[in-house]
């Protein structure tokens, strides 16, 4: 067990150290002449950014670390203070108020300012007039890349030529201009080889939750895993050597038989097994991972680990084909799929990984996830025979997180697992 | 009152009064007598805020509009498919198609306007498995030969698609004509909102929404006459002038406003001069080219010259510029924001819009609504002081 901590704490260090050198990179951008990319965490074209030696800022990742560190109802509050509506998505308003108060980033120093705003459209149209609002503060150009939705649960050939074209045509050529490198698709072919890598880990980590005990929780721990994958890391050495190191602890762990850390230490003894649609809430996170990790709840799947591709249904990159895999991935991810397919992979989800039901956390920010949950709820039940339970948060309006109601629905939901169990018994 | 004025003001009363029965309609009863009247006749339900009705015309079926059931429909079951953080529209949408009103519908075309319509699809897609239902993916690059190609490419499938429920194959020859037709109509439509614009005290907005509404539900021929009598009626009427301000309405594109609401500006002393009411019955403005490839033609009228909107990117980066000219084209004194509780398209864009107006010096007020909004004196409170600062104080 001791090894497995201190593995654990090696990986967690590796994360801490790209991250923190990120932010050291992106303060030193005055020296160094490095360009600055904002841009969206779903179908995000890191690797390109990359490519260009240019340094991607995700907004999306600035309001979630400020609400993890108390930071969101300020800004949320200067937001709508200027103008903007109680009812709209709480990322943007984050993020809004996060800049009237300087765009002072987790490390406590101002982020720089974009010098391209790249709009990668995918699975989700608050994007668009996020952008747009940003585009007002800052003199720089930006990028839309449409990104179409499956909204007939496929990738036409169609779709394909037109997100392909615009990365070529629109999307390299204005990098080409802003960064003054030319695209160079051996070394994107090499750059890929090192995403797949990465990846064929991470879906090695996720589908470790299949053990019984799980070795990892897929959702409060999961988005620790996804980090490096979803944001600025993907297709370095560093990302690669990353998984490596989590996977051999999570090796660890299952050889062990262990089951996840959580904020209290080592999990006990596995009780149920949830499958998790929707996001987490992140200005009481650890509270939050506290009511499940109390119960003996670990959550063995969950959809949130998919907003940045669906590498566990078998997405790679190409390095045989980099600009149409690049589509494809954009194209693929989970708030890209029509409501059939979201059912369907969690239904996948609840019978592969043997959980005992699922969760819905629907937060109130988000229509791209919400809208039709609850449709989404009845199904499984329908389908799946598991019992379904709902619980309403934010994820960084913390007016919109109250511990006392979730708690009470969690345990009323525990009990309803018990109940099927007896009834399953006798 | 002449004896002319009699007569146009029956008429105009009679005509007015068959938009609202359309209006009541909510069992699309005129959608289910005009495909008896045919063979194999075909309606086609479509979403806020645009599709290209045209299409769907030339593979020979009935596009009907489908804008929410306001507040003439109890919600039973739509409530339970929604949060309460999420607009009133789908709930509605959802209540009128299981109760079974839209089964006059043979298909459904979800156009994207936003996350909450784009995830109604999937649902109809699961509630509805016999049904044809389509998402429609307007582009958001306006580059002909990307989002252009794109575009094409999607109305092919309509046509193909809503072609094989009726049997008619849409040629090029037959997508030019119903553009011809759809001109005539947006020719209706410019008179009636320049009508308005140059004497709103003739047109009552009422009147007006309800004109707009009919062009969902009747052929597209019968609207035109319908619009065209009444404009031509509504100068002879020789309704009284009242010393109300002007001004333009952003927000209710989708969701649509309930007729008290509407009434309820009108009595605050505001005429509507301009408004993005039922903003797909003329997105498009201007005529679309009927002589050369039919299919480009409605690619660039989307593209290259249909209205702004908060649901459409703003490529060129003008929206503050032209919002600030529209509003002076239509010689607003002032913008009244009225947007449906819980609407991020509407919401994420009235900042950019009220930071337009305020470096013009063009006053404005804002407050939400509800299709099913019931109680108005607080917005007619509000609409009140404004129209009553603005006639104190001056116009913009
Ligand atoms: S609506 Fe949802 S997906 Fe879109 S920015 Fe907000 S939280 Fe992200
Ligand atoms: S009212 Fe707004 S949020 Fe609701 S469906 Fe319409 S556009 Fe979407």
């Amino acid at each position: 067990m001791k090894g497995a901590t201190a593995e654990k704490d090696a990986s967690m260090q590796k994360q801490k150290e790209m991250i923190a050198s990120h932010f050291t990179e992106l303060a030193r951008v005055k020296d160094t002449g490095k360009k600055v990319v904002y841009t969206f965490v779903p179908g995000n074209l890191t690797e390109l950014i990359n490519h260009f030696g240019m340094l991607p800022v995700l907004p999306e990742i600035n309001a979630l670390q400020s609400g993890m560190r108390g930071k969101s109802a300020e800004y949320i509050s200067i937001a709508e203070k200027a103008g903007h509506s109680e009812d709209v998505c709480t990322y943007v308003k984050t993020d809004i108020g996060m800049l009237k108060a300087g765009n002072i980033g987790p490390t406590g120093e101002p982020l720089p300012k974009p010098d391209l705003l790249l709009l990668s459209y995918t699975g989700c149209f608050t994007f668009l007039k996020w952008f747009e609002l940003l585009r007002e503060e800052y003199d720089c150009p930006v990028i839309m890349l449409h990104v179409p939705y499956q909204g007939e649960g496929e990738i036409t050939p169609e779709m394909r030529s037109y997100v392909a074209d615009q990365i070529r045509e629109v999307v390299i050529p204005q990098f080409e201009k802003v960064s003054g490198v030319k695209y160079n698709e051996e070394r994107m072919r090499e750059q890929m080889r090192l995403s797949v890598r990465a990846e064929d880990d991470l879906v090695w980590v996720l589908n470790s939750a299949r053990a019984k005990p799980s070795p990892i929780d897929s959702w409060f721990g999961g988005v620790y895993y996804i980090g490096p994958m979803f944001t600025s890391f993907r297709g370095t050495q560093d990302a690669v050597d990353y998984y490596t190191m989590l996977r051999e602890e999570v090796q660890e762990r299952m050889d062990a038989k262990l089951g996840p850390v959580t904020p209290d230490g080592q999990a006990k003894e596995e009780k149920y097994r949830l499958v998790v649609e929707g996001p987490p809430n992140w200005t009481s996170f650890r509270e939050f991972w506290r009511m499940f990790a109390d119960e003996g709840a670990v959550i063995v799947a969950s959809s949130y680990t998919k907003v940045g591709g669906l590498y566990d249904r078998g997405f790679r990159h190409n390095p045989d084909d980099p600009i149409g895999s690049m589509a494809d991935y954009c194209m693929g991810c989970y708030t890209n799929l029509n409501f059939p397919q979201r059912t369907e992979m969690l239904e996948r989800y609840i019978n592969e990984f043997q959980a005992d039901g699922f969760l819905i956390n629907s937060v109130k920010s988000c229509n791209s996830f919400s809208a039709g949950q609850l449709l989404i709820l009845r199904e499984l039940e329908k389908r799946t025979g598991r019992p379904g339970g709902f619980i309403e948060s934010d994820l960084v309006d913390p007016r919109y997180f109250s511990a006392a109601n979730i708690k009470n629905r969690l345990e009323s939901y525990f009990q309803m697992i018990e109940a099927k169990r007896k009834g399953a018994k006798s | 009152m002449s004896t002319l004025a009699t007569d146009a003001s029956e008429r105009l009363r009679q005509i007015i009064a068959r938009a609202e029965a359309l209006y009541d309609d909510l069992d699309f009863k005129v959608v289910k007598e005009w495909k008896e009247q045919g063979k194999n006749r075909k309606a086609i339900g479509f979403l806020p805020i645009y599709v290209p009705r045209e299409v769907i015309h030339a593979a020979g079926a009935l596009p009907v509009g489908i804008m929410g059931g306001a507040d003439r429909i109890e919600i039973v079951r739509g409530d339970s498919y929604f949060q309460s953080y999420i607009c009133h529209f789908p709930r509605s949408v959802i209540e009128l198609a299981v109760s079974g009103r839209l089964d006059a519908c043979d298909g459904f075309l979800f156009p994207s306007i936003c996350d909450v319509v784009r995830n109604l699809s999937g649902m109809f897609k699961m509630l509805f498995e016999g049904k044809w239902t389509h998402y429609l993916d307007l582009p958001q690059n306006f580059d002909n030969r990307l989002g252009g190609r794109f575009y094409k490419n999607e109305m092919r499938t309509i046509a193909r698609e809503v072609g094989k429920l009726t049997g008619v194959e849409v040629t090029d020859k037959r997508l030019r004509d119903s553009i011809t037709v759809f001109n005539e109509n947006r020719t209706a439509l410019r008179r009636l909102v320049h009508a308005r614009r140059d004497r709103p005290w003739e047109i009552p907005t009422i009147d007006y929404y309800l004109l707009l509404r009919a062009a969902y539900l009747l052929p597209v021929e019968e609207h035109t006459a319908m619009v065209n009598e009444y404009v031509e009626l509504s100068a002879q009427a020789g309704r009284p002038r009242m010393d109300n301000i002007r001004v333009a309405v952003r927000g209710a594109f989708c969701e649509q406003p309930p007729l008290g609401l509407l009434r309820t500006l009108e009595r605050a002393g505001c005429y509507v001069v301009d408004d993005d009411f039922v903003l797909g019955s003329r997105f498009i403005e201007q005529d679309v080219d009927h002589h050369g490839d039919p299919w480009d033609a409605l690619a660039d009228g989307f593209m290259n010259r249909s209205l702004p909107t908060a649901s459409k990117y703003d490529q060129r980066g003008t929206k503050h510029a032209d919002f600030v000219q529209r509003v002076r084209d239509f010689k607003a004194d002032g913008v009244i924001f009225m947007a449906p509780s819980f609407c991020d398209p509407a919401l994420l864009d009235q900042p950019m819009l009220v930071k337009a107006l305020e470096n013009a010096g063009i006053p404005n007020t804002s407050f939400k609504y509800s299709e099913d909004t019931g109680q108005f004196q607080v917005i007619r409170e509000q609409a009140g002081t404004f129209a009553d600062a603005l006639k104190l104080w001056g116009k913009a």
